[in-house]
């Protein structure tokens, strides 16, 4: 226990300040992801519930896709390509050096595109979980598709899919640590780093795992929270 | 799009189709015995025991796969007394690091996906044994476990399938299953679309596979559905007959 509290020391002869650092590295990437996961996930639930056969199946591929494949071989992809994908367009423009994206970028886009074909199912389901004769009534009373949208379905379907996120939020929280093959020094390539130079695996590796706990712990309480926040108005049996 | 690429990247992701088979295979196996137990102690009313158990669950959902795998394989040499016992030989080798990790993790996940099964067994039914005389094991055995089963299987059907994906992650621990061949691939050509699109082709199939199997065993396992599905084909008057003459 003593030479673990000193080689998670604070400052320059421990690694606590590094290792905090890449909880804070792992926290926002999770976060980037996590948002642009959602906003993929209303382009794709919209998608899906297209009423054009055509539509419904680009939203279909993407889905099965990235659900079916693992969320590691998504990462190469995407860590090999995008560079290559950028490149390709800066050729365009006529310029040709190497260009190599940030792995902050790499990593938010890879783990958005995954979360987001998780978030597109759960937005999909709380759309279809709205009564649809609150839908009817909305457009008795005369309201537009955009009020009927902002008034009607955007309040429901965030409370049906709160639960549903919670989990996309877990999933993604984790995902981060495959990041980690990119060179992103968050948690993962942090408590590496660290066990590499102190040959130290298991201290590193075991508090890295610690510190994922702390974060999954807590958001699993702020999301149980927001549950609750959510449906105040409810009334239960 | 370099098909001479991916008609060559073919054969070689099939040599590793048996690994990451085997590797989802036996640590599901594993995993499953290892949920029963965890699940049955989950249940227990003698506190200790279920807050261990619990504490177990908590602890392999809530860090990812990967930081179990590295502490399993590059952790446990760390000390001295490891290295020198019996379990070396086992915690040296990448393939059982990597079997290891898998089964305690789909162990954890799988002992609350068991766990919700054997609740949702009345437990009017449970009286009723208990009533019947049965002993423990024997009403588990008849009549909570067949049901919990095939109450739990959907959701196990789902974690087959993350399984199947998390075997990916041996390619971490240099395990050359078809992820781990597919990034050495990539790594040598530069070319991640072509091998992307193979390797996925592989995934995908073994995943349809999957899912279409575990769609047949909850056919065979639910008879009261399946007698209510050849039936609607028929007339509904001649059923509704036949109920009726059952009653």
């Amino acid at each position: 226990m003593p030479e673990w509290m000193q080689l998670l020391q604070w400052g320059d002869d421990g690694w606590g300040d590094e290792m905090v650092r890449g909880m804070l590295m792992t926290l926002a990437v999770a976060c980037a992801a996590f948002l642009l996961g959602i906003v993929i996930g209303m382009f794709g639930a919209a998608l899906k519930l297209s009423r054009y056969i055509l539509v419904r199946f680009i939203g279909e591929t993407y889905t099965t896709l990235i659900r079916g494949v693992p969320d590691l071989l998504i990462i190469y992809l995407l860590f090999f390509g995008g560079s290559m994908a950028v490149m390709a367009v800066a050729r365009v423009f006529g310029y040709d050096e190497y260009i190599e994206l940030d792995a902050f970028a790499i990593g938010t886009i890879a783990l958005g595109t995954i979360s987001g074909a998780y978030a597109t199912e759960v937005i999909r389901g709380a759309v279809l979980s709205v009564p649809k004769g609150q839908i009817e009534a909305a457009k008795a009373c005369g309201m537009s598709r955009f009020l009927l949208f902002r008034r009607i379905m955007v309040p429901q379907v965030a409370r049906y899919a709160l639960p549903g996120l919670g989990n996309v939020w877990q999933l993604t929280l984790k995902d981060t640590s495959l990041i980690s093959v990119v060179g992103l020094v968050e948690i993962m390539r942090q408590a590496s780093v660290a066990s590499g130079s102190t040959q130290k695996p298991f201290t590193f590796y075991l508090t890295a795992g610690i510190l994922y706990l702390v974060l999954t712990a807590f958001s699993n309480k702020g999301f149980g929270l927001a549950e609750i926040w959510a449906n105040r108005g409810v009334r239960r049996a | 799009m370099d098909f001479n690429l991916m008609a060559e990247a073919f054969p070689k992701i099939l040599d590793g189709l048996p690994v990451t088979m085997a590797l989802a295979g036996i640590s599901l196996f594993l995993g499953f015995f290892l949920a029963v137990g965890i699940a049955l102690l989950r249940l227990s009313s003698f506190r200790p025991i279920s807050a261990l158990a619990y504490g177990f669950v908590y602890v392999f959902r809530g860090t990812p796969l990967l930081v179990q795998i590295f502490l399993i394989y590059y952790g446990t040499g760390q000390f001295e007394a490891v290295r020198e016992s019996f379990l070396w030989p086992v915690l040296r080798e990448a393939w059982w690091c990597a079997i290891l990790a898998l089964t305690l993790n789909t162990g954890a996940y799988t002992s609350e996906i068991i766990r919700g099964g054997i609740l949702s067994v009345p437990f009017g039914q449970i009286e009723a044994a208990k009533a019947c005389g049965m002993n423990a094991l024997m009403r588990f055995r008849r009549i909570v476990f067949p049901q919990a089963i095939r109450q739990a299987l959907p959701a196990y059907g789902n974690e087959i399938i993350l399984m199947i994906k998390s075997t990916s992650l041996a390619s971490t621990i240099t395990l050359l299953e078809m992820t781990g061949i597919a990034r050495k691939m990539i790594s040598q050509t530069y070319k991640p679309l072509e091998i992307f699109l193979i390797a996925a082709v592989f995934y995908l199939t073994l995943v349809f596979v999957v899912t279409r199997a575990v769609a047949y065993v909850e056919f065979r396992l639910n008879p009261d559905r399946r007698a209510a599905r050849t039936a609607k084909g028929k007339d509904l008057t001649t059923v509704a007959a036949l109920g009726a003459d059952v009653r």
